[in-house]
């Protein structure tokens, strides 16, 4: 009996998601598993966006902050240095300090900040709050109406808060990132319940919820997989978002990318165990089908993009 | 091709003797149908059925053992594409090339690479696997005092030997005859002679030909040549090529129980960048490579990828878990501090392990949660105030210890005031929220 390739082909796809004003970017859009282009369409590769925050990073550790001196500890320097010098087609602003347990900045202080960020860059800006759920409706609508006209991406609408936020982000023209934790019921509920409030469901972006290598990397992988299969295979409406990978966030607070060699000599080299923590878990998301990554440091940023280039 | 039930059921002796421990031959076939029993169970199948339903019954991807002995690798086995329908079976083996063109040094060092690879990670014993030996110089001599180099130094270590030249596979082969070795590069061209090289030296053959119909073509040929036992290559080294060939060989074993492609597939990762080739190599774990060759062996590239390996296979349905007790820290006494946590595999060798660098010997009392993270735990309702009262009354702790005190973990403060409710007589001390502030926190308790 002959060789026959079983290949697959589905009637469902990914919606391609359009950001920025000055210079634009696309991800999503494929009608097949994750860079299966042997069986059909990948249009756009996947979209890297380098992560910033409105204050200095002084908790990020020691390989990744010092990468960034001299420029993070205002967000309009570090943004232009991660365009201009770093080559960046997105930036990722979390306004981090806005948090009550942190510096608790107010929502005028997030505006402004965001407003600097937007004129500074021409590249499309994702505005992420601090993840506090009643600081974030707070916050979240302010910058979203400053932003106007920017077609940002606005993050992240969760179930305790989604009404106001995709409120803000419609009214102003946004896409929004609508997060859940780790469960495909929960995130395609929460899509539901999104789309039912007259968000376009071609304006989302899906965040399963991520997690590092190593620290239930397992989970989002499967959850990733599971949720593209709803979208290509069984053509669900509501599953056919891009997916973020919400990647530096959760890598640079583990103890893998800390724990210096002294200590643990056999974990090798601290900066190069956390570079390529940081790319490898961003890999394996997007095998798993993210398409928006958001990322801290340039040489993981390189190497993923290099890989990509390889795959696409 | 798979055979349904009944198609099995006309080949069974039809007695329905329940020898096989089902009540019908009927239903011993429709479990075989599932792959849910196995045909040496019914002690009267004939000789021609045990034929035919050995070929059907047998899985879509052929199991291999690469080397032998304790560090004996077991590869194939897979019966799904994607780790949520159900749990992937054999995690892919990592192996490290050397090259007999590498001066002396090198290949030393590398082979003591191979040999201090070993990393404990959630109690799970992890190393690089094997050592392929590629015939780069195309001389037979070199390739063989590499090879005698390995057997010498690290006999017990499974190896590959990369030739397409029978003399060449036959000076380095000699060397581990009998252990489980792999001849990789039959081609279509050397197919009759490196049969014979690796009959004789009871190797594995891995075979290469460039696309899969070649490769379906060459692995049968192979087959008729006496040669049961194989890895396969369809010539991908671009990533884009490596997860079209993986996934099609797959989908092939599994979708269609095509024999031809039902054998583990061999990836070659190898990168002049030894950080990016990780990247690469990941592929191959998380996209059906089921041995990945790498080009150096880094103890933080190995960290992650075993991290990967691990995080790939794992089960999906079943957290990792530990058993609920009260375990020994070191060598503690009736006044050493006593803290909780839940059974996630993860969560406990993180807690332990920091309290071991703290090195103040405690008592840790790891509550079942079903494998949860305190966090999720406390999330799902298992690890409650009241459920970790009644814990710590039933372990037998209050014997154990002469104080009244248990730390909890820093990210469940808010539990403290309903311990200490429902546990009268003791004081709830909160830890911090991050286990690597552990020691810190533990050596200013004691000090
Ligand atoms: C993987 C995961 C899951 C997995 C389960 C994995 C598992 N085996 O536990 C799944 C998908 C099943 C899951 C389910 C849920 N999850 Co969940 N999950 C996570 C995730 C991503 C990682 C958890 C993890 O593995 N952490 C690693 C382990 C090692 O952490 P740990 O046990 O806490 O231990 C650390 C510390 O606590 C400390 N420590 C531990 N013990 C001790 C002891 C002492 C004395 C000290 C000092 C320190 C200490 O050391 C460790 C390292 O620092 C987190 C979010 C995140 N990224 O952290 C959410 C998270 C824990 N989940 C959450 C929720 C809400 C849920 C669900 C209820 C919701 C849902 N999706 O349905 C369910 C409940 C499960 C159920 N059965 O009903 C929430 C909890 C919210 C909260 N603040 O309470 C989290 C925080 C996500 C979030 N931000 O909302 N989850
Ligand atoms: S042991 Fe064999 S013959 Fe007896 S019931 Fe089972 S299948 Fe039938």
């Amino acid at each position: 009996m002959g060789y026959e390739a079983v290949k697959e082909s589905f009637s469902g796809g990914v919606f391609p998601v359009r950001i920025g004003k000055e210079k634009e970017e696309v991800f999503g859009g494929e009608n097949t598993l994750p860079f299966h282009k042997f069986e059909g369409e990948v249009p756009n590769r996947p979209l890297i966006a380098y992560e910033i925050q409105d204050v200095a990073p002084e908790e990020w550790p020691e390989t990744v902050r010092t990468v960034y001196e001299g420029v993070s500890e205002d967000p309009v320097k570090w943004a232009r240095h991660c365009e201009e010098e770093l080559g960046a087609r997105a930036i990722a602003l979390r306004l981090v300090g806005t948090h009550p347990d942190g510096k608790d900045l107010t929502a005028e202080e997030a505006v402004k900040t965001v407003t600097s960020v937007l004129e500074a860059v021409k590249a499309p800006v994702i505005i992420l709050g601090s993840n506090h759920v009643e600081k974030d409706s707070e916050v979240l609508p302010r910058v979203a109406e400053a932003a106007k006209g920017y077609n940002c991406v606005i993050g992240k609408a969760q179930e305790a808060n989604y009404k106001t936020i995709a409120a803000a982000a419609m009214a102003n023209d946004h896409k929004l990132i609508a997060m859940s934790e780790l469960d495909i019921n929960l995130s395609k509920q929460l899509n539901i319940l999104l789309t039912q409030m007259g968000f376009a469901k071609e304006k989302l972006i899906t965040d399963p919820m991520c997690s590092a290598l190593g620290y239930g990397l397992e989970y989002t992988y499967s959850v990733m997989e599971r949720i593209r299969l709803a979208a290509l295979a069984q053509n669900d409406e509501v599953m056919q978002p891009p997916m973020l990978g919400d990647v530096g966030m959760y890598v640079w607070k583990i103890k893998e990318v800390q724990a210096p060699e002294e200590v643990l000599p056999e974990w090798g080299s601290v900066e190069e165990r956390g570079i390529l923590w940081e790319a490898l878990t961003a890999t394996s998301l997007m095998l798993a089908g993210a398409e928006l990554l958001i990322m801290r440091h340039p040489k993981a940023v390189e190497m993923v993009e290099k890989f990509v280039d390889e795959l696409i | 091709m798979a055979l349904s039930g009944v198609e099995i059921f006309k080949l069974l002796p039809k007695t329905n003797c329940k020898k096989c421990g089902f009540p019908t031959c009927l239903a011993f076939a429709m479990k075989l149908a599932q792959r849910q029993a196995t045909l040496d169970a019914c002690p009267d199948v004939s000789e021609e059925a045990k034929k035919v339903l050995g070929e059907a019954s047998a899985p879509p991807v052929r199991p291999i053992t690469f080397g032998s002995g304790e560090k004996a690798v077991k590869m194939g086995e897979e019966t799904v594409l994607f780790r949520h329908e159900k749990k992937f079976v054999n995690p892919n083996a990592f192996v490290l090339e050397i090259r007999d063109t590498e001066e002396d040094a090198t290949v030393e060092a590398k082979i003591d690479a191979v040999l201090n690879s070993e990393i404990n990670r959630v109690g799970q014993l992890l190393r690089i696997d094997g050592i392929c030996i590629t015939n780069e110089s195309g001389d037979g001599g070199k390739l063989g005092a590499v090879a005698e180099k390995v057997a010498t130094k690290a006999p017990e270590v499974p190896v590959i030997v990369n030739t397409e030249s029978p003399e060449a596979a036959e000076a380095a082969l000699k060397h581990f005859t009998g252990k489980g070795a792999i001849l990789y590069g039959v081609t279509e061209g050397n197919a009759e002679k490196m049969a014979e090289v690796a009959k004789a030296h009871k190797a594995t053959v891995g075979v290469k030909a460039e696309g899969l119909e070649a490769l379906s073509a060459l692995t049968e040929k192979v087959k008729g040549l006496g040669v049961e036992d194989m890895v396969i290559d369809g010539g991908a080294r671009r990533a884009g090529e490596i997860l079209e060939q993986n996934t099609l060989i797959r989908r092939a074993a599994i979708k269609k129980s095509f024999k031809a492609l039902g054998y583990p597939v061999i990836n070659f990762a190898q990168r002049e960048d030894g950080m990016y080739e990780a990247l690469v190599a990941g592929l191959g774990v998380c996209k059906y490579g089921s041995i990945v060759v790498v080009s150096s062996a880094e103890k933080w590239k190995n960290l992650a990828l075993f991290t990967l390996r691990q995080n790939i296979y794992t089960d999906p349905q079943v957290p990792m878990q530990v058993e609920q007790k009260i375990y020994r820290i070191g060598e503690p006494t009736a006044d050493s501090p006593l803290i909780i946590t839940t059974n996630f595999s993860l969560t406990y060798f993180i807690v332990s392990g920091e309290i071991e660098n703290a090195k103040v010997p405690a008592w840790l009392a790891v509550m079942d949660c079903e494998g949860l993270s305190v966090l999720t735990a406390w999330a799902a309702g298992k690890f409650t105030g009241a459920k970790i009262a009644n814990f710590i009354k039933e372990s037998g702790i209050e014997e154990e210890v002469s104080h009244r005190e248990l730390i909890i973990p820093g990210y469940v403060a808010i539990l403290s005031g309903t311990i200490e409710e429902k546990l009268e007589g003791w004081k709830v001390t909160v830890g911090p929220r991050e286990a690597n502030a552990i020691p810190n926190f533990l050596k200013q308790k004691v000090a």
